[in-house]
């Protein structure tokens, strides 16, 4: 890493299942709005300071628009400055985050502008389902039955088999992320929910139901990274990014290995052999476990010296598109050992501390996943969500969750509810259908750089 | 200036006419401010939009024809030996070329879900099983249709079933052509 790269401001439009009153561009315009309005210097110069942005969107057939990445450009009124569209399916925000991050580490640019977004709601629910289910192999796998929750339901099955997780565990995720997001102006869905709601709630996919699995959004997000001496002229309480990783698997999850587990630091080969695991070991990554997830850990986690993920880092905003995904998502950071995470997940220690969840809870707060409420609450408009997780991380390590919340309408009491309690270090956490990419970047607010008063 | 009449060329008096094929008569005031047309309600239409493609499956077109006569073929490395039930002529694990090899025709039910909605495409076949079959001597999965098993019944004790191919008589020249069902002892 050539230099240091800091998040000073974000912005997100409100998730909702369908904006007809705006084409994208405009959607995007709100979440440039909203980025810009919040720093020490006035709007009309930092626009004129950006030096060049990155775009991501995931899918051309939602819009029937190619080139959408230039459309919101000009626009935003950032022509003729530097762009580049970034994608890789549902990491596709993700991705963007890390290329802005890397044009200023490499000190191609000092400061520059990263903006998602995506309009699901041209095309019906089903058809939407067909898009999203073409980022599987056409020739082999879409043609099976093609259909996410699909995949996704079949690593779970496997995840049941191999590790003795339950259906309740999956439920206790969609309770706390719909419960979080009652906390969350920008949610798209929110609720107090009870294991036997998540459990009758129609099947989707055996053993997922509605409840257990993000829908269709509309949306945009922005976010803005600079080095360090602009960081600093922009805000006073500027987020560290201090480390970032990728992973890839195969695209087919079929084709996924069985071999070793891939260590983290604080984990040992005999960790993963006994007789609790299916044939004496644990077979890796098979279909129950995110290799590249893994991997993107393994880089950012040496970048930003992390040791012990569960002790260094205060809380995570991680890919829940499927409750299943987010009880996998944390064995891949090393919360918990490969195989714990339902039995982790029910003990509490993912919730937030001090909201009642309506479920008895011994270890509630340990690290929370999820405080906005995730993608299952807040929606999953693909080429936004990467960086929507960005800004909710960044607001929580600024101190700045209640302001920003109040701003969007809601009451000062509800607002603060979930800004943590002086976090110095969060993870985000984004992911490609099945997991065939993967991003992993920490923001760490700076040691000389206090909290906002709450 | 006289414009030669070409039949498929337009006049300006056939633009006017062109019959009206979205809305009729979509209001506006004659009388407006900024704000009234920016309060305005958003315009919707709806289009069609469908494709033909010409697909092909390139080198791994044989695994359709093995299928399409009834046997499963997949792809073997050479080199470290990694074996694929779905092909891949280079070899995802060492990068090297690999050759074609058969595959047996029993195995067993590694995973699977029951899709109760799915795509458009196949909305209406659901309730369907999909599944992931475990063969002998492959290091990778085979996705597939599973038939035989009650969908409405789903059960962890499916998993480790065995499981045997069977093939469409009439191909599609899809991987469902084949499919699999419980085995029988």
């Amino acid at each position: 890493m050539v230099r240091k790269v800091y998040m000073v401001s974000g912005g997100v439009s409100k998730f909702t299942k369908a904006r007809k009153d705006k084409t994208f561009q405009a959607i995007v315009k709100e979440a440039y709005d909203y980025t810009v309005s919040n720093l020490k210097i006035p709007r009309k110069e930092i626009h004129q300071r950006i030096e060049a942005t990155t775009a991501s969107y995931f899918s051309d057939h939602f819009t029937r628009q190619l080139m959408a990445g230039i459309m919101v450009q000009d626009y935003l009124g950032l022509i003729p400055k530097p762009s580049k569209r970034i994608e890789g399916g549902g990491a596709t925000g993700g991705l963007n985050f890390q290329t802005a991050y890397e044009s200023i580490a490499s000190e191609r640019f000092g400061l520059v502008l990263a903006y998602g977004f995506e309009t699901m709601s041209h095309v019906n629910t089903w058809k939407g389902n067909e898009f999203i289910a073409l980022a599987s192999d056409v020739s082999f796998d879409y043609p099976v039955g093609g259909f996410y929750s699909g995949y996704y339901a079949q690593m779970c099955v496997r995840h049941m088999y191999e590790f003795g997780t339950t259906v309740e565990q999956l439920a206790y995720v969609s309770i706390k992320n719909h419960r979080n997001a009652m906390f969350n102006p920008y949610a798209q869905k929110s609720g107090r929910l009870t294991v036997q709601d998540v459990r009758k709630a129609q099947m989707v996919a055996w053993p997922l139901t509605r409840l257990d699995i993000c829908v269709m959004s509309d949306g945009a997000a922005a976010v803005l990274l600079a080095d360090e001496d602009t960081a600093f002229e922009l805000t006073d309480t500027p987020i560290e990014i201090t480390g970032v990783g990728t992973g890839t698997d195969a695209m087919r999850m079929a084709d996924r290995p069985h071999k070793d587990v891939l260590l983290l630091p604080h984990e040992k080969t005999e960790d993963y052999i006994g007789e609790r695991f299916v044939g004496g070991k644990l077979n890796y990554p098979g279909i129950h476990s995110f290799r590249a997830g893994r991997m993107a850990a393994i880089e950012a986690y040496k970048n930003a010296k992390i040791t012990d993920p569960l002790k260094q880092i205060d809380f995570a905003e991680v890919h829940d598109a499927y409750t299943s995904s987010e009880l996998q998502t944390i064995e891949d950071l090393g919360f918990c050992k490969y195989g714990e995470s339902g039995k982790f997940t029910e003990e509490g220690n993912t919730f937030m501390p001090g909201i009642d969840y309506g479920l008895d809870l011994p270890k509630q707060g340990t690290i929370p996943v999820n405080p906005s409420g995730g993608l299952i609450a807040c929606g999953h408009p693909v080429g936004a969500t990467g960086l929507m997780q960005a800004v909710f991380a960044f607001w929580q390590l600024q101190g700045t969750i209640k302001k920003h919340f109040v701003a969007a309408g809601m009451s000062e009491e509800k607002a603060s509810v979930l800004q943590l309690n002086n976090p110095k270090r969060g993870l985000i956490h984004s992911h490609a259908g099945t997991g065939t990419y993967v991003t992993v970047s920490i923001l760490e607010r700076p040691k000389d750089v206090e909290i906002v008063d709450q | 200036m006289a414009i030669k009449k070409d039949p498929n060329a337009k006049l300006p008096e056939d633009w006017r006419n062109m019959p009206g094929t979205v809305v009729f008569n979509l209001p506006f005031p004659k009388e407006w401010e900024d704000d009234d047309l920016k309060g305005m309600q958003p315009i919707i239409i709806r289009f069609d939009y469908s494709i033909s493609y010409h697909h092909s499956y390139g080198q791994d077109s044989p695994w359709f024809a093995a299928i399409a006569n009834g046997e499963l073929i997949g792809t073997k490395c050479p080199e470290c030996g990694f074996t694929t039930a779905n092909p891949k002529l280079a070899c995802q694990e060492c990068g090297a070329e690999t050759k074609w090899v058969k595959l047996p025709k029993e195995g067993k039910l590694h995973s699977f879900t029951v899709c109760y909605f799915g795509a458009e495409k196949f909305l209406d076949e659901t309730p369907y099983i999909l599944g992931l079959i475990e063969l002998e001597g492959v290091d990778t999965l085979l996705l597939t249709r599973i038939l035989g098993l009650d969908p409405n019944e789903p059960s962890l004790d499916w998993i480790g079933m065995k499981m045997k191919a069977k093939f469409r008589k009439l191909s599609q020249l899809n991987p469902t052509d084949v499919y699999f069902v419980p085995a029988e002892d």
